[in-house]
């Protein structure tokens, strides 16, 4: 009996060496992975960033080159996604784009993200910060959007530009401008969350046993929190990138002349019977852009979930 | 070559001087036509002309009201208004010293509510117009205008202060609109703001106001008092406003939903397929004296200036250098521009002079000009020879100076792709560039940092036109004129460019009698700003641009007035 028992307590930490832990990001993992979808998304995005950083070195086409023989061509060998009215490639300016179109999407919300969710969960577990940060998110909400961009980009624009230069002066001016433009609907999602999260037993037992605030919010109620801000952040990405076009659209944006995606788009708007590749192209790698995050989003709200992968 | 018989056949180019009411007037009956349709793709919200905020609301203003006279394709005055004829020197109406005009009205016209028009209401209207305290968009017809009185009942006068060579300022053409004077007793000097008559004015024109939504849609019935008994030839109007460019295009050219489409301000790689594929509607333009232009700054838009940026004084860092202006001028491909963004001829047409109306007046000197033609390597040469080195990064430098341009204009699809040629072409010969946009709405004030007015950079790019007389044009770039903060930015020197030799000839045009001898001066002027590369002129735009359904006849713009301004000739 002595035996067994040795030999089952030898066995253990034999199977437990062999083993890792379970983290919650190993099996987020795991689970992700399993998700076809969310693989081909991430497989997608990761082709479409590499080639935005990528590719201006292996295709070498410029995106500047005006030659008038070649306006309006539709795909051809020579130029692989046709030509705009000045003959310029598309192909070439929607790599460059992508990258200016990307870094905005995905940097603007994460700063939405951040923002919201510190905020939102200051709001959600401190009963005394709730009502202020509350006001202070419908502030925000009800702040006339265009007024307030044409003060910022009338304060700020000079000092940026001299500081960074015209392009990444404006990067971070629009950057900034979006993420702070839509970190509210993700505050009031994670303030719900927090207040109906903190009152689960899993929270009392952790307070029970004397666990800090700071731990509490890390440990135990923010990962729960993770799933509908990812989900959250894919639809941003999406949004952050059409508005960019928008402020493009109302020369707030990027200098003219910077091909972004939203500015592809916006150019070919009128020639769309005339030279449909010229918006489809574009249009295509911002849909695939979006549709690829979101499903990378769902993969993560499934995998997080530990109810699913239970 | 087919495409451009093709565009021939479609652009419509009514012959000048032709008569436009002879043919029509023939068959036309007063109210035979049905419902004449009218597009505008921004609605008009008031119909009073002198409060009128746009052209949108000068057109829908000129069915109802009318001038003395219209001008008309020479940029002379045409009997179609009250007056009964064109007063001139010849005939006596001008004084010899060019002060005072003596006007004939028209007897028995009647207003649309019955009552007679007299030389009182030409007079009040002046009362109304030329008053500060009333506001009107049209004051600028009212500067040196010394008084207008009434001789009789049918002979109204105009005194100037100073003699005047562009005597047909007040009472002709789209701002000469005369209001009437019971109508508008109550609403002079400051009781012109909110006026409930601006909603409804009475007038003498072909038609009358039935319905006004304003930002929307205005609807007229024929004026049964109009003056002509044959006239107008439609029983109603439908003025709609609202939509944006291409879809007014499509009204007229595809689907042929609308008799009339104005300003077709439309790709020309768009517009053209469409007109001509069109069966319905045909192109319809018409020269006159706007100028897309660039301007170049003379003064230094550094804002390390701080209060100082921009004002008059203060010297271009490079643009001081003429032989980096004329190198600029070189490198500038204005036919790319006028044969791919403009098509052609279709909307514009590529010119290097500053004033290209009225004909007499358009230079014939220019076209010889080095810095007329487009030639990268002249402009490299210019460069080598002044001096300006290019560095390892291929943008010119003499010194400490590099010659970097801030390139700004209006939002817009044809300006942006405009400044994407003249990037690729100027940063070919060593310039470095960058491009801005600026909304329409701030870039034409004198209150945004980013307008046109304060000019805070290297060189910008805009549509400018003037008169029939080009004096008060080329005050514009008289020396007294230089914009700053000391008159907020509302002079109209915005290059803050300063010339003895231009003020010489801008001082002798307002004196000079001699028609034969303004022409010259306009021409000199017009040769001075553009040899010295105060600004490069690109193409000479088509003034009107509307879609005219192939059924409708009688419409023939001019170039110096209202688009409206023969609406009672029109007929089907």
């Amino acid at each position: 009996m002595a035996t067994t028992t040795n030999v089952r307590v030898g066995v253990l930490p034999v199977s437990n060496a062999v083993r890792p832990p379970r983290s919650l990001w190993g099996d987020a993992w795991y689970q992700f992975r399993r998700h076809k979808l969310a693989m081909a998304g991430l497989g997608v995005l990761l082709l479409l960033v590499l080639g935005t950083l990528v590719g201006p070195f292996v295709y070498r086409t410029p995106i500047n080159v005006i030659d008038f023989k070649v306006a309006i061509e539709g795909p051809s060998p020579d130029h692989l996604f046709g030509t705009d009215d000045l003959g310029r490639d598309l192909l070439a300016r929607a790599l460059w784009g992508g990258r200016v179109s990307i870094a905005v999407g995905l940097t603007a919300v994460l700063i939405a993200i951040t923002l919201g969710t510190t905020i939102g969960s200051l709001a959600g577990y401190f009963n005394k910060l709730d009502n202020p940060l509350m006001r202070f998110t419908d502030l925000f909400l009800s702040l006339p959007i265009l007024p307030l961009l044409l003060v910022i980009i009338y304060l700020f624009r000079d000092t940026l530009r001299a500081a960074f230069g015209p392009e990444l002066g404006v990067f971070i001016m629009i950057v900034t401008v979006i993420g702070v433009l839509q970190w509210m609907p993700v505050a009031r999602l994670v303030r719900a969350q927090f207040l109906s999260l903190k009152q689960k037993e899993f929270v009392e037992a952790a307070r029970a046993i004397g666990a800090a605030d700071r731990r509490i919010i890390f440990r135990h109620i923010l990962p729960n929190v993770l799933s509908p801000v990812l989900v959250a952040a894919t639809i941003g990405v999406g949004g952050a990138i059409l508005t960019e076009s928008t402020l493009s659209f109302l020369g707030l944006g990027f200098p003219p002349d910077v091909p972004t995606w939203g500015r592809l788009l916006y150019d070919a708007q009128n020639y769309i019977d005339v030279a449909p590749h010229w918006a489809i192209f574009p249009g295509l790698l911002i849909f695939l852009t979006v549709l690829s995050i979101n499903y990378i989003g769902d993969g993560l709200r499934d995998a997080l979930d530990p109810r699913k992968s239970a | 070559m087919t495409a451009v018989l093709a565009l021939a056949a479609c652009t419509q180019q009514t012959p000048a001087g032709a008569s436009p009411s002879a043919a029509a007037s023939a068959a036309a009956k007063r109210g035979a036509g049905g419902d004449l349709k009218i597009l505008y793709w921004q609605a008009p919200t008031i119909l009073n002309r002198h409060q009128a905020t746009g052209t949108k609301d000068a057109d829908a203003s000129r069915l109802i009201t009318e001038p003395l006279a219209s001008f008309g394709k020479d940029g002379l005055p045409v009997a179609n208004g009250l007056a009964a004829e064109i007063p001139t020197a010849a005939n006596g109406g001008v004084s010899a010293d060019f002060t005072t005009v003596t006007w004939k009205l028209r007897t028995g016209v009647k207003w649309s509510d019955g009552t007679p028009f007299t030389a009182d209401d030409v007079v009040a209207t002046f009362t109304y117009q030329c008053d500060e305290k009333s506001a009107a968009s049209t004051i600028d017809r009212c500067e040196g205008v010394k008084s207008v009185t009434a001789k009789d009942a049918n002979t109204a006068v105009v005194t100037y202060k100073e003699p005047q060579p562009f005597y047909y300022q007040w009472g002709v053409g789209d701002a000469g609109t005369i209001l009437q004077k019971a109508q508008y007793a109550n609403c002079l000097g400051a009781k012109a703001k909110d006026c409930a008559a601006d909603q409804k004015p009475i007038g003498t024109g072909p038609y009358k106001v039935r319905e006004f939504k304003a930002g929307d849609v205005v609807t007229y019935d024929l004026n049964e008092n109009f003056r002509d008994p044959n006239k107008p030839f439609f029983k109603s109007v439908t003025f709609k406003g609202g939509g944006d460019a291409t879809s007014a295009a499509r009204a007229a050219f595809q689907t042929g939903d609308v008799d009339y489409a104005w300003n077709l301000q439309v790709e020309a790689t768009v517009l053209k397929p469409m007109a001509q594929q069109s069966s319905t509607a045909t192109l319809t333009t018409v020269y006159g004296s706007s100028v897309e232009r660039i301007l170049i700054n003379f003064s230094n838009p550094d804002p390390a200036l701080g209060d100082n940026r921009g004002e008059p004084g203060t010297k271009h860092p490079f643009f001081s250098d003429k032989a980096v202006r004329r190198a600029l001028a070189m490198a500038t491909d204005r036919n790319s521009v006028a044969e791919q963004l403009y098509g052609g001829g279709l909307s514009g047409k590529a010119s290097c002079n500053i004033l290209t109306a009225p004909e007499p007046m358009n230079s014939k000197n220019t076209d010889g000009l080095d810095i007329c033609k487009f030639d990268l390597n002249a402009a490299n040469a210019e460069l080598d020879k002044a001096g300006w080195v290019k560095g390892s990064d291929g943008v010119r430098a003499k010194g400490p100076v590099k010659l970097k341009i801030l390139y700004q204009t209006t939002v817009n699809p044809v300006r942006q792709k405009t400044q994407d040629i003249m990037k690729a072409n100027w940063e070919k010969v060593g310039f470095q560039v960058e491009l801005k946009s600026v909304p329409a709405g701030t870039f034409f004030t004198n209150t945004s940092p980013d307008g046109a007015n304060h000019f805070w950079s290297d060189v910008e790019m805009f549509t400018n036109s003037g008169d029939p007389d080009p004096t008060s044009y080329f005050v514009g770039w008289t020396t007294k004129q230089m914009t700053g903060k000391a008159n907020n930015w509302q002079f109209g020197n915005y290059h803050r460019y300063s010339n003895p030799d231009l003020d010489a000839v801008v001082d002798s045009l307002r004196k000079e009698t001699d028609q034969k001898k303004r022409n010259d001066l306009a021409i000199k002027a017009n040769d001075i700003l553009v040899s010295d590369v105060v600004v490069i002129p690109l193409i000479n735009r088509t003034f009107a641009t509307s879609g005219v359904s192939k059924s409708l006849k009688g419409v023939d713009p001019t170039p110096w007035d209202s688009e409206m301004w023969n609406i009672a000739d029109w007929t089907k």
